[in-house]
């Protein structure tokens, strides 16, 4: 006999969450058999913007699409106007970009994990993981001046150059963040308490994860092999790594998937700085943008779609952008299914919800 | 097994110095080239307003008759777009962060003593050299007119003077 339903409302306002979603929890007893998912708390108009700022002044609002991702929002603006204007950023400004985009997934992947800790009531882990974050917050403000908005990038290449210096100065850097990350993967993938939270809680299948259209790590814990960096934007073609997949699909694979790609991130950083070019970051443009281009590159939560649409003027007549966390909503609530209310915390944080930039 | 592993973690963090700084009962760290807050120096700039008009978010006002220069520093984003832009050098991007405030304020600046007089030197010898193009203008117009009567058909051609 079916318990009696009843509907929980969660979010927008939850300790869990950083940014609001609000999701309705149709329950049977203590079981979820149900989820609706409403967005629209944090909609800023960003994309319209593009008809009042010049397309280079532009960039500065695309970096503030999210304050997670920022680099590669730019980037991703940054990317299609480059390709519509035919823009070719020097080796070293493609390299930086690069090494930048890389320390953003880290410092992205290193902040969930600490608020997986905190969904999962392990405070001092959580503020053992941001520990490491922070070091590699300091390392972008060494680089660009700025921790969470860096203002670094624009069209054409870089509005400022990183000495070599103290691009060195990272690497002893990096390692001790790899080491501190280590210390916590420990706890996080074999810790008994921690693994009765994730291990088989919210499984995905991988025909389910394709059919939902899921993005970045969610989509690779399923073990789909996807990966956008593979298609060698930036400097991605010119360093090696591999695309890290976990067939479990469940909480925990989307930890490990997660923690993985840290220590690859780490290596592709590496590989930036020993293979550094020398020369310029800055290759002049003339004009103005005719013509449109829809780019896909993959940000820390997964792949997103910058598109860009212009006619030869100084302001762009169109931009969409579209976030991982958007793509990822449907399959949030397909794992949501059948789950305990206790889990549903957890399972909102691995998808690694970025609401600000879902709804710009 | 694991809960060791992070007891030892805990036990290190009990005994290390603290990871965060008691900002603000002690002064905050900031890396060289933290992009912090705008600073002019009023002794360089020349108020051309090419700041201002290469301010992303209109944070920066140049007023030439008063000879003020003015920032609302809680719409600035710290681009460092200005001072990229500066031709004279006059801004500076300082590393502290700008302080709370109450009220979104509007800082105005005036012009150096200094800078005024360097400034109206060189408004002065502008106008000057204005003046002398005007007179020059002017003389060629009434030697253009005063060569015309020669062009008419019967006089006597001058063809060296049309080319001074
Ligand atoms: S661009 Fe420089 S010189 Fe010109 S008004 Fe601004 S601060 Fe002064
Ligand atoms: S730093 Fe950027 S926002 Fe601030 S005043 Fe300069 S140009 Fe404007």
């Amino acid at each position: 006999m079916a318990g009696k339903r009843s509907v929980i409302p969660f979010g927008p306002q939850h300790p869990v969450l950083p940014e609001p979603i609000h999701i309705d929890l149709i329950t049977e007893d203590e079981k979820v058999v149900e989820a609706v998912p409403s967005i629209g708390f944090v909609h800023r108009g960003l994309e319209q913007l593009v008809t009042k700022k010049d397309f280079g002044e532009m960039v500065y609002v695309a970096e503030r699409i999210c304050g997670i991702c920022s680099f590669g929002h730019g980037y991703g603006y940054v990317n299609a106007i480059e390709h519509i204007m035919d823009i070719h950023p020097t080796d070293r400004a493609r390299f930086i970009r690069t090494m930048l985009f890389e320390l953003s997934r880290m410092h992205s992947h290193i902040l969930w994990l600490g608020l997986m800790a905190d969904a999962f009531g392990f405070e001092s882990l959580f503020m053992e993981t941001w520990k490491y974050r922070e070091k590699i917050l300091d390392m972008l403000e060494a680089a660009t001046g700025g921790r969470v908005i860096f203002s670094i990038i624009r069209i054409g290449g870089l509005r400022k150059d990183v000495p070599d210096e103290v691009m060195q100065g990272f690497l002893p850097e990096l390692d001790k963040v790899v080491e501190g990350i280590k210390s916590c993967e420990k706890v996080f993938l074999s810790d008994p308490a921690v693994l009765s939270r994730l291990k088989g809680i919210g499984y995905l299948s991988k025909e389910d994860a394709i059919a939902l259209g899921c993005e970045g790590p969610f989509l690779r814990a399923s073990g789909v092999d996807t990966d956008n960096r593979m298609r060698g934007y930036a400097a991605y073609s010119s360093v090696d790594f591999d695309i890290i997949t976990s067939d479990e699909g469940d909480s925990y694979a989307r930890c490990y998937v997660r923690i993985q790609e840290i220590y690859q991130s780490a290596s592709i950083i590496r590989q930036c700085i020993e293979k550094m070019p020398k020369e310029g970051i800055y290759v002049p443009i003339k004009g103005f943008p005719n013509g449109e281009y829809m780019t896909v590159i993959e940000q820390p939560r997964g792949g997103a779609c910058y598109y860009v649409h212009s006619s030869g003027r100084k302001f762009i007549e169109r931009m969409r952008v579209r976030t991982p966390t958007f793509a990822n909503i449907p399959a949030l609530t397909k794992t949501l299914q059948g789950c305990d209310v206790a889990d549903v915390p957890i399972l909102v944080v691995t998808i690694d919800p970025c609401i600000s930039c879902t709804e710009r | 097994m694991s809960l060791v592993n992070f007891t030892k973690t805990e036990l290190k963090n009990l005994f290390s110095k603290p990871a965060t700084e008691k900002y603000p009962d002690g002064p905050a760290t900031y890396k060289e080239g933290t992009r912090g807050h705008i600073v002019n120096n009023m002794d360089a700039c020349v108020l051309c307003g090419v700041c201002q008009m290469r301010c992303p978010t209109r944070a920066i006002t140049v007023d030439r008759k008063g000879q003020t220069w003015s920032i609302r520093p809680f719409s600035c984003i710290q681009c460092r777009r200005c001072v990229d832009n500066c031709p004279k050098k006059s801004l500076s991007m300082a590393k502290e962060y700008t302080e709370p405030d109450v009220e979104k304020s509007q800082m105005d600046f005036e012009l150096s003593d200094r800078q005024k007089e360097v400034l109206a030197e060189q408004a002065r010898q502008a106008a000057e050299r204005a003046k002398a193009a005007m007179l020059a203008t002017k003389q060629k117009t009434v030697q253009a007119k005063e060569d015309k009567p020669g062009e008419k058909p019967g006089a006597d051609p001058d063809p060296g003077k049309a080319d001074k």
